[in-house]
């Protein structure tokens, strides 16, 4: 069982027997007020997408999943497209149920897909993957009050803020579950 | 792999040096205005009991929520004005601005009420900046003295979806303060949202011409709320029954039951009339320096450790 304090995004819950994963989570507390926990969930099976607020002393069964290993293959109408590495067999994802993990997806990248029966709803990435840096202006010396970040996009469209000596063309590293920059690659 | 320092931590210099600036400022402030700063132990037997306040045990004692026994019993022992920056914990908060350790600003009066710290609060803001403008997240805020005052009732007759009676009783007080009022509170100037509801003051005095409300305030400022502030219950025997009250409810609800913190009551008998207000440093940096979470003016986050 999850109480409130194991809540945060990407976690995923049985809510009436279907599984949910948390899209967007918020920590509020009013002033001397109760701990408020502002969720807006995704039912993994239908794709609604709906808010619900929980209170502290709330409880969750954990949705266990069967996770398949893949390797990303390519995109195309449907989506993004994942070959079982075992028995070869292709599933796919959405844009949609991807989120901002389409940003982190590399050609041929081994990758853990959530199963619901036979059909792909989710996705596990490694924790940190390696992208190019495709265009990020050049710092201009001396311009202190930004703090030595500037930003910079990536191969795949993602745009995130990387330090000032980082150039176009660069290989970095990135956190996938925080999207943050981690350090440039030695190549 | 790593071959370059961590960026992360590296990028936060320049918040890190206003920070300290800023903490400099407030110190300078507080002395300059004849208030003692002081050093009250972290780890204590007992923190007042509240019910919505979750305490990080250590050892058989606790780790402080806030200073304030602890500068209550100066006040009750004579010291007159009384200022603290330390480190608080709580359990479990943990947002883009909320940290379970962080940093407080608390300071006590005695021979006033909460009205004079709303005046503090105006004299420190328009210090750290004389030219009584914010720039925060594209918006303007006038910080020039006195700044607008909305009592609670008023609040919820202007934002709230069902009247204050109906949302003390169906426990919604919460919930619409934080979804209805908070997010519409005018975010071009400072806000003192004032006279709470008794029962979300625990430590506070009533007010004399109404007793159903306590003499407490917040401060928002930009969307931030940034400090809580009253004038100070000193009646031993009816602090005695709120902390009761507190404690049956954390019961009720299946929390950890926490002590009484005796000697406090016993010495709020020689307590003046006082006043005190617990302000969020960590806030106040992410204000004055316009960041918008609250990772980005402490040096680690509980996350990078």
């Amino acid at each position: 069982m999850y109480s409130c304090s194991d809540l945060k995004k990407g976690l995923k819950l049985l809510i009436d027997g279907e599984p949910h994963v948390i899209v967007q989570y918020d920590f509020t507390k009013p002033g001397k007020g109760q701990s408020l926990y502002k969720c807006k969930l995704r039912n993994m099976i239908t794709g609604a997408l709906f808010d619900r607020t929980y209170r502290s002393g709330e409880t969750f069964e954990p949705a266990s999943l069967e996770e398949r290993d893949m390797q990303y293959l390519y995109q195309d109408d449907s989506g993004h497209v994942f070959m079982d590495k075992k028995n070869y067999e292709q599933v796919f994802l959405t844009e949609d149920t991807l989120g901002d993990d389409k940003y982190f997806l590399i050609d041929n990248m081994d990758v853990e897909i959530l199963m619901y029966g036979e059909r792909a709803i989710g996705i596990s990435l490694p924790n940190f993957v390696n992208l190019r840096v495709t265009q990020s202006d050049p710092w201009v010396k001396g311009d202190t009050a930004a703090g030595n970040n500037k930003p910079a996009t990536v191969e795949t469209g993602y745009t995130l803020q990387v330090p000032s000596f980082v150039e176009e063309g660069t290989l970095i590293q990135i956190d996938t579950r925080t999207g943050n920059y981690v350090t440039r690659v030695k190549e | 792999m790593m071959i370059e320092p961590n960026w992360q931590i590296a990028r936060k210099r320049h918040t890190l040096e206003n920070r300290a600036r800023i903490i400099q400022q407030i110190r300078a402030f507080f002395i300059r205005h004849d208030f003692l700063e002081v050093e009250t132990p972290h780890r204590i037997p007992a923190n007042a009991p509240e019910l919505n306040i979750d305490a990080v045990p250590a050892a058989d004692w606790f780790l402080q929520t806030s200073p304030e026994l602890c500068m209550k019993r100066l006040l009750a022992a004579g010291f007159e004005r009384l200022f603290q920056i330390c480190h608080c914990w709580r359990a479990g908060e943990r947002s883009n601005t909320h940290l379970p350790e962080y940093s407080m600003l608390e300071w006590y009066r005695s021979h006033c009420d909460y009205r004079q710290l709303m005046a503090d609060c105006e004299a420190l803001l328009t210090e750290l900046k004389p030219d009584h403008r914010i720039f925060r997240q594209g918006q303007t805020i006038d910080l020039t003295p006195p700044w607008p005052r909305l009592t609670v009732a008023d609040a919820f007759l202007q934002f709230s979806s069902m009247p204050l009676a109906t949302a003390l009783a169906t426990d919604e007080f919460d919930s619409v303060m934080a979804f209805e009022i908070e997010p519409n509170l005018p975010k071009d100037r400072p806000l003192f949202l004032f006279e709470y509801p008794v029962e979300h003051a625990s430590l506070a005095r009533k007010k004399i011409s109404s007793p159903a409300v306590a003499e407490r305030f917040e401060l928002y400022i930009g969307g931030l709320e940034l400090a809580n502030a009253f004038s100070e219950l000193t009646d031993p025997v009816e602090q005695q029954q709120r902390f009761t009250m507190e404690e049956m409810q954390r019961r009720k609800l299946g929390k950890t039951p926490y002590p009484t913190p005796e000697p406090f009551i016993k010495e709020l008998a020689t307590l003046p009339p006082s006043a005190g207000i617990a302000l969020g440093i960590d806030r106040l940096i992410m204000l004055l320096c316009d960041k918008n979470n609250i990772d980005d003016v402490v040096s680690f986050s509980p996350e990078q450790l």
